[in-house]
């Protein structure tokens, strides 16, 4: 056990924790956040995604040690830092998550993480994707459903968004 | 139900929990259609469903009002992404004229809700949203008298709007019952509570009700937002997996090496030594957990008792991979069902080869598929005070109850099981099991809310599968193109071994100290399920041949009308081919049921000229030759179980000549539900459904070697990721007059023969084993 300092959604928190635990498992249970979630614990799917400095990155095998001063961002955190509510409850939405809102693109939900996080990074680094852009920049995150064609209209919404600002 | 507590209007959030109710059976349908509309007879709702005498005849079984005015409504299924919470609210709020907001609902709870059976085969909207409709419809009216009552004015001077009742204005502007913005009251209003100053309604249901005219329909047909997916979005707690309690501990079971493996030994002392936060070991026969305070923990000490624990082999698995599967298959011992016979169903009698009379004669296989939900299996179980309290994704809170009260020697009455949204199942996946395991864990240790979250390995290798199948086909053709003679035989294993009140189809059962060792069984129909063409062929034959194949299946989605109609919906390609017909006109040619021609027309106008970019090969003249350059297009249509929604499916594929390889570049739908109760909804089951039928049938299958399975994960089990998925468009006719159907399995066979179709006219290869296997379609 060590006591590990964590920047999550822009506030700071101290954390007792083996140093080898994936930061999964710290955001979940010592943080009590529900955005991380676990899919397959070996980066095959995408469901604990969170943005690492701004990156979309797998938190299941990361050990909580290696993150040092890494800001990460999770679903709660994404319109900015979290309100009153340990969730973020009332907080507003980001713009991809509103257009995930908008075009419907979920059934059951649970891979909504991966793919807002990963949807989020895709645009900071490519605000113009076209078709095979998105494809490529959402990969990682696997959706049993079959929800992905709404998720491309999705990612599609926030990239005209972004346009017209 | 309790109705004590029914009776009477509570505030939400503090209703206490009662046990009561015994085991039942959970079959049933909605017959709605069997009762005269003209209201010359009438029947309690409970004679028309699936429910007990008497439950389920009462408003009060379906709808509360809430003392904020607000209803809320109780359905017995559960939300599994198909987007039922919403649907149920609508037929709700339309009757009673209230906003989507004012209605809130409470899904499968045991004690709280009715028992509603599973959510399954397409049924909620069926069964369940109907009954709610009917409930709301008969409370508008209950109401309304009891207003005027009140009011001491006639009921037709009455109008309600917004969880209120009123004076009509006489002009309905904008703020009139079908716009509810504003309120349409010449005076005063009252609340639906003050109305009921306190109680419930517990008038019965009797069908038919008059419901609102279609017409004046404001939500229902409509294409109204989810509300819980900005919950999602949001990452607010929504799943089984996201809940807490305080002092909550976390389990993991050490499953063993082979389902038949037993186990020898294990090494306690090791777990003790490097886990600190372990609480238990738990053992019961070859059933193996831990639990400890911490989760990570808990995984690290299900690894270390994995490596430190000795098992017996259990039976081999046979030696079988790839097509070999349906050659070991049909070598195993069978029992027969005769499915269908008409006409003169001599044909091909005895004739073992298929040889002789048949036109054509072909096999299909398809292999084992896993439900591959994206988060895996999760429970939380808290036994306290001789009470055990099970959270869960089970797609039957009842049955569930019944079946752990079967395997913990406990009185379903002492047992509450609460239906909490998980990842998509897809039927019926390791959710029961897992619950089972928490229960287990539970009792052996009490007083703590136990959470276990099974792995991705454990998800992969011990949930129950879809059935690997097989299917031949033979058909004869007359002089003019028409099928004159059709016989089709398949064999499968069983799609359906939901607990159902039983232990023995729970996983942990079988390695129990003293175990339930009868096979697991139940409903046995699934394997034929669409095996009879909805074609018009006079003379026809269908059988079905059970067999006991080595790994364990259930019900996944579709059950196997997936592969039945992949081999129906592709042997009707070949017989077009021979025929010299194009594949929409000889469907057309066999199709009685206009609804059924409609979608198959509508399909037909929808893809025209939609052939590959850059080539010209409309799907009108596609008459078996292959259109060259690599693209096809296929279609299939099939009327889910024969008598549910219409769906015909087309699909644009091309095939790569080097490597085999075959992109599904765009798929389309047309489907006739019924009356539409969320357009988007029936759209976005589609246009999934369609998807992951496409990822069926060209990436999937389960692996095994002789111990056991070796489809462990996403690589030794892909699924269909962003670079593969088609684009998908879907056009849903609606039928405002028709009976609502059920959507959510429609498109997932037709999807299957679409593809295959395609793959056809791209590269003149006909694929009848699947998956699709690229080395075969080189060149």
């Amino acid at each position: 056990m060590a006591t590990i300092e964590l920047r999550v959604n822009g506030k700071k928190h101290s954390v007792q924790a083996d140093p080898a635990t994936p930061l999964l498992y710290v955001l979940r249970n010592q943080l009590a956040l529900n955005g991380p979630k676990y899919g397959c614990g070996i980066q095959q799917c995408g469901a604990c995604m969170v943005l690492l400095d701004g990156k979309a990155t797998p938190s299941c095998m990361l050990p909580v040690e290696a993150i040092k001063n890494s800001a990460i961002v999770t679903l709660e955190g994404l319109a900015g830092p979290v309100g009153s509510g340990p969730t973020g409850a009332g907080s507003p939405l980001h713009p991809v998550q509103t257009a995930f809102v908008e075009e419907q693109a979920a059934q059951c939900g649970y891979c909504l993480n991966g793919m807002v996080l990963s949807a989020v990074s895709l645009l900071q680094e490519n605000p113009h994707p076209d078709d095979a852009a998105i494809r490529a920049g959402m990969q990682r995150s696997l959706c049993r459903c079959g929800t992905q064609a709404r998720i491309i209209r999705a990612v599609k919404r926030a990239a005209a968004g972004h346009r017209s600002k | 139900m309790q109705s004590s507590r029914r009776n009477f209007i509570k505030t939400a959030g503090c209703l206490t929990i009662g046990f009561c109710l015994g085991g039942r059976p959970y079959r049933g349908s909605y017959p709605g259609a069997a009762i005269p509309a003209d209201g010359s007879v009438t029947q309690p709702l409970s004679a028309a469903t699936n429910f007990w005498p008497g439950e389920g005849d009462r408003i009060n079984s379906w709808l509360e009002v809430l003392a904020d005015g607000r209803i809320r409504v109780l359905t017995g299924k559960l939300e599994l992404g198909q987007g039922i919470r919403t649907a149920v609210a609508q037929v709700a709020a339309e009757e009673l004229d209230l906003e989507m907001s004012q209605v809130e609902v409470t899904l499968a709870e045991t004690d709280v809700t009715l028992n509603e059976g599973y959510t399954a085969g397409s049924g909620s909207i069926e069964n369940s949203a109907m009954a709610i409709r009917n409930a709301a419809a008969t409370a508008r009216q209950k109401l309304l008298e009891l207003a005027a009552q009140k009011m001491k004015v006639p009921v037709t001077e009455l109008t309600m709007a917004q969880g209120r009742i009123g004076l009509k204005n006489g002009t309905p502007g904008p703020g009139s019952e079908n716009g509810i913005r504003g309120l349409p009251f010449k005076s005063e209003s009252l609340t639906f509570a003050e109305v009921l100053e306190g109680r419930q309604l517990t008038d019965e249901v009797r069908l038919p009700v008059n419901l609102k005219p279609k017409e004046n329909r404001r939500l229902v047909g409509k294409a109204i937002p989810r509300e819980d997916i900005s919950h999602m979005v949001a990452g607010e707690p929504v799943y089984v997996q996201d809940l807490r309690f305080p002092g909550m501990v976390h389990a993991r079971v050490v499953r063993p090496p082979a389902y038949g493996a037993r186990l020898l030994h294990f090494n306690e002392q090791v777990v003790k030594d490097k886990i600190p936060s372990l609480l238990t070991t738990v053992v019961n026969g070859s059933f193996l957990a831990v639990i400890t305070t911490d989760e990570y923990q808990a995984v690290q000490a299900q690894q270390l008792l994995r490596e430190n624990s000795q098992w017996s082999d259990g039976p081999a698995l046979p030696k079988v991979s790839g097509e070999q599967l349906a050659d070991y298959l049909i070598s195993l011992p069978v029992q027969t069902q005769r499915v269908a016979e008409k006409g003169d169903s001599t044909f091909l009698a005895g004739d073992t080869t298929l040889s002789g009379q048949a036109t054509l004669k072909a096999r299909y296989s398809k292999p084992y598929i896993m439900h591959g939900s994206i988060g895996p299996s999760c429970a939380v179980a808290l036994y306290d005070e001789n009470k055990l309290h099970i959270w869960t994704h089970s797609q039957g809170v009842y049955p569930l109850r019944d079946s752990l009260a079967a395997l913990l020697h406990l009185p379903a009455a002492n047992i509450h099981v609460k239906g909490v949204p998980g990842s998509g199942c897809y039927g019926h996946n390791g959710a029961d099991d897992v619950a089972a395991d928490a229960a287990l864990l539970a009792v052996a240790y009490p007083g703590k809310h136990v959470r276990l979250q099974w792995s991705r390995e454990d998800e992969h290798s011990w949930e129950p599968y879809g059935s690997a199948m097989v299917m031949e086909a033979a058909a004869r053709l007359d002089g003019s193109g028409k099928i004159s003679h059709w016989k089709f035989a398949l064999w499968s294993d069983t799609h359906g071994t939901r607990p159902g009140g039983k232990a023995n189809n729970l996983l942990a059962a079988r390695y129990l100290e003293k175990p339930f060792t009868e096979r697991p069984s139940g409903f046995s129909g699934g394997a034929y399920r669409n095996s009879e063409p909805y074609y018009s062929i006079p003379n026809q034959q269908v059988q079905a041949h059970f067999f006991d194949g080595p790994l364990r299946t259930s019900s996944l989605r579709s059950l196997g009308a997936y592969a039945n109609l992949f081999a129906i919906e592709s042997f009707m390609d070949e017989l077009a081919v021979k025929a010299g017909k194009d594949p929409y006109e000889f469907r057309l040619m066999h199709l009685d049921d206009p609804r059924a021609k409609e979608v198959v027309r509508k399909l037909q106008s929808v893809t025209q000229d939609q052939a590959a970019p850059h080539t010209h090969t409309g799907t009108g003249t596609s008459t078996g030759t292959h259109t060259g350059k690599g693209t096809g297009m296929g279609m299939a249509f099939s009327r889910y179980e024969n008598r549910k929604a219409y769906c015909a499916v087309a699909a644009r594929v091309a095939v790569n000549p080097q490597t085999g390889m075959v992109q599904v570049q765009k798929m389309w739908a047309v489907i006739d539900a019924g009356e539409v109760i969320n357009l988007d909804g029936i759209k976005n089951q589609t246009e999934g459904s369609m998807i992951q039928s496409a990822s069926w049938t060209l990436l999937e299958q389960v692996h095994f070697d002789q111990r056991h399975i070796t489809s462990r994960n996403w690589d030794s089990y892909p699924i269909f990721r962003f670079s593969q998925v088609p684009e998908v468009e879907v056009v849903v006719l609606d039928r405002p007059a028709e009976e609502p159907l059920g959507a959510g399995e429609a498109a997932q066979g037709p999807a299957a023969a679409a593809i295959v179709n395609a793959i056809y006219r791209a590269c003149g290869r006909r694929v009848r084993h699947l998956p699709v296997a690229a080395a075969k379609l080189i060149g």
